[in-house]
């Protein structure tokens, strides 16, 4: 019986073909649109981690409450020791130290005086130790642009963009003009070793990448810096992991009134980022529901008109003795198999499909010039563990949902009809 | 052979409602039906024919009265029950054939037998016998599309009999044959009539099949107006 209700599945289209090219479709769009949504937020969320956030951020209270304007002068000090009790206490997170700090930067004529002249963010990471990690972290190997890596104290890396804006070119001298950490004016010069492109217009528009013995001379910080980043083990922000440091660390530095006193903050709770990680996994499910309903419906419908075309079918099993569970069982069980299959297929093209984009891309910086947060130019699909079985969901659930709802009318039927049916 | 009693139907009446009023099908029928007849319900459209076929093969109930399928009382019988003595023990004949399109001759005949859980190899033997008595041996692997009507109605004819049943209840069999076709049919109708003593009712308004039948039960307003033997 089975072997012939399965023949009579693969050779009538409408009830094998078109159904599976659905689930097939359905599964494939959920998958896509999954490692899609993972992905670019993902990457953004990890772009910001490893540019501006951390996974933990340890900063002043004060330096907390002001942090878009990157004050210097409201910096940790007494860094050195902040950072080992961090790495006696929390091993299995990498610390390191970062400045984040503002300026002028000018690029002077061959008299010294002023060619052109623009603002930046500037970034002061641990680049000449190899142990830091920072130039993985950053990977400046991948957003060189033009010239090399600093590899001596004086050395600066330029944003691409900016670079552009300003005429420079690498091995120009160029003057950076700011504050230090005690608010004093503070000029020095720095020669540009390259250009680099981040990827994300925000940082490409204006900022410049020092190391951060370079930016503490500069800024009169020894010893002191305003931001400690922490990175979890994973490549990807945990945040139960962030969540337990933190509130750990927290306890040991209870709020009091000394603004310069350290607190830890987790990437989700800076510049937004709390918004992205919930709706990255509150998406998923979403996703997972939008498509159960829509294909659901679909298939409903679907199943719907094939049961009308079959109608002549079913009534003639009725009358010809087979019980209409009997029935009722088999068009789920045909429904399951064309649920299974058609969700390999969705799941084989959607992942392939995913993985062509994880690693290609698709490339819109130049839609994202203008782009007021850390965002990747290049959007990414990621493939997590998830994707092998999500299109599982809808694909085998809404099928079999879809029949077993177009099948109730097989309960309402009554045999008595039957000859009037089978007759017209 | 054919004074076995399988059928009998005491003061059957079936109304259906209409609305706020009942329409009354059939009014207190009482008859019986051996073995191996081959009998007909005539009578006008609208007489109760359909009626009482959909009756006697347990695919409704009637209001009043009872019908005792081979002594089943169809009153007391379960849907499942019901659906049992059609599997094993009945055949129908449909105006429209119903044939499955997607089914070659051979697995259309074959379908009846899947549901009594038959060996592969007597299932073969089976429906190549009934392709036999219908003579569409030839025509086994085609499909009802490739068919005539008259030849899909054989092919329905070999799927009613295939699995050899008490009774086959055919419901204006020949309403869509021309005339050659429907006498080929029951031609064919009455020698497996004859040699496997199947019962077999009509229902009809036709007058070949009228010529063909040895039993002719006319109904008129839902009740019987003659019961005639035509042929001893």
């Amino acid at each position: 019986m089975i072997k012939f209700l399965i023949k009579g599945l693969l050779r009538d289209s409408h009830r094998s073909r078109l159904p599976l090219a659905v689930v097939a479709t359905g599964v494939m769009l959920t998958i896509l649109l999954t490692t899609w949504i993972t992905g670019v937020l993902g990457d953004s969320i990890n772009l910001n981690a490893k540019l501006a956030t951390g996974h933990l951020k340890v900063m002043t209270r004060a330096y907390r409450e002001n942090m878009d304007q990157l004050p210097v002068d409201l910096a940790l000090t007494g860094t050195d020791e902040l950072i080992k009790s961090l790495r006696t206490d929390f091993p299995s997170v990498s610390w390191v130290e970062r400045i984040e700090f503002g300026g002028l930067l000018d690029l002077p004529d061959e008299n010294n005086e002023t060619k052109s002249q623009g603002p930046f963010a500037g970034i002061a990471a641990d680049l000449f130790n190899e142990g830091s990690g920072e130039r993985e972290r950053l990977s400046l190997d991948k957003i060189l642009v033009d010239g090399k890596l600093p590899s001596s104290p004086g050395e600066i890396l330029v944003s691409s963009m900016f670079a552009q804006k300003l005429g420079i070119k690498v091995r120009d001298k160029v003057t950076f003009i700011g504050s230090t950490m005690f608010g004093e004016m503070t000029i020095n010069n720095y020669t540009v070793a390259g250009t680099i492109r981040y990827g994300s217009a925000l940082l490409d528009r204006g900022s410049i990448l020092i190391d951060i013995s370079d930016a503490r001379k500069a800024l009169d910080m020894e010893d002191a810096s305003n931001e400690i980043l922490g990175f979890t083990g994973s490549d990807y922000y945990d945040d139960a992991k962030a969540t337990e440091v933190m509130v750990s660390f927290n306890k040991k530095h209870p709020e009091d009134h000394d603004q310069f006193a350290p607190v830890m903050l987790r990437l989700r709770d800076q510049n937004d980022l709390g918004t992205l990680i919930d709706l990255m996994s509150g998406v998923v499910g979403l996703i997972s529901f939008i498509f159960i309903l829509a294909m659901s419906v679909v298939l409903w419908n679907a199943a719907l008109i094939g049961g009308l075309r079959r109608y002549g079918e079913v009534g003639l099993r009725l009358a010809l003795g087979e019980e209409k569970g009997h029935i009722y069982g088999s068009m789920i069980a045909e429904s399951l198999i064309v649920g299974i299959a058609g969700s390999v297929i969705g799941a084989s093209v959607g992942l392939s499909l995913s993985y062509l984009m994880q690693q290609k891309g698709i490339d819109l910086s130049k839609m994202m010039e203008n782009a007021t947060m850390i965002m990747p130019g290049v959007f990414r699909t990621r493939i997590t563990p998830q994707a092998w079985y999500i299109g599982f969901i809808p694909g085998i659930f809404a099928t079999v949902l879809g029949t077993m709802l177009a099948g109730v009318g097989i309960f309402r039927r009554q045999t008595a009809t039957l000859f009037k049916e089978l007759q017209s | 052979m054919e004074n076995s009693e399988i059928i009998s139907v005491h003061d059957l009446t079936k109304r259906f409602p209409m609305g706020l009023s009942e329409f009354t099908a059939l009014r207190g029928i009482n008859l019986e039906f051996s073995r191996g007849e081959f009998s007909g319900v005539v009578g006008p459209s609208g007489s109760g024919k359909t009626t009482l076929l959909n009756i006697i093969g347990l695919l409704d109930n009637p209001t009043d009265g009872d019908a005792i399928i081979l002594g089943n009382p169809s009153r007391s019988l379960s849907v499942r029950e019901a659906a049992m003595i059609r599997r094993k023990h009945m055949g129908f004949i449909f105006q429209t054939y119903n044939l499955l399109p997607v089914y070659t001759v051979f697995e259309n005949v074959e379908f009846p037998l899947l549901l009594l859980s038959m060996s592969t190899g007597e299932r073969k033997k089976a429906v190549l016998e009934a392709l036999a008595w219908v003579g569409l041996s030839d025509k086994e692997k085609s499909k009802p599309a490739q068919l005539s009507g008259g030849e899909c109605q054989r092919v329905a004819i070999a799927r009613a009999m295939v699995k050899r049943p008490d009774i086959v209840l055919a419901d204006e069999p020949t309403a869509n044959l021309d005339a050659d076709n429907s006498h080929h049919i029951l031609q064919t109708m009455e020698k497996l009539n004859k040699e496997l003593h199947t019962t077999f009712i009509f229902a009809t308004h036709d007058e070949k099949v009228i010529s063909y039948l040895r039993r002719k039960i006319t109904l008129v307003d839902g009740k019987v107006s003659h019961d005639e033997v035509l042929k001893p």
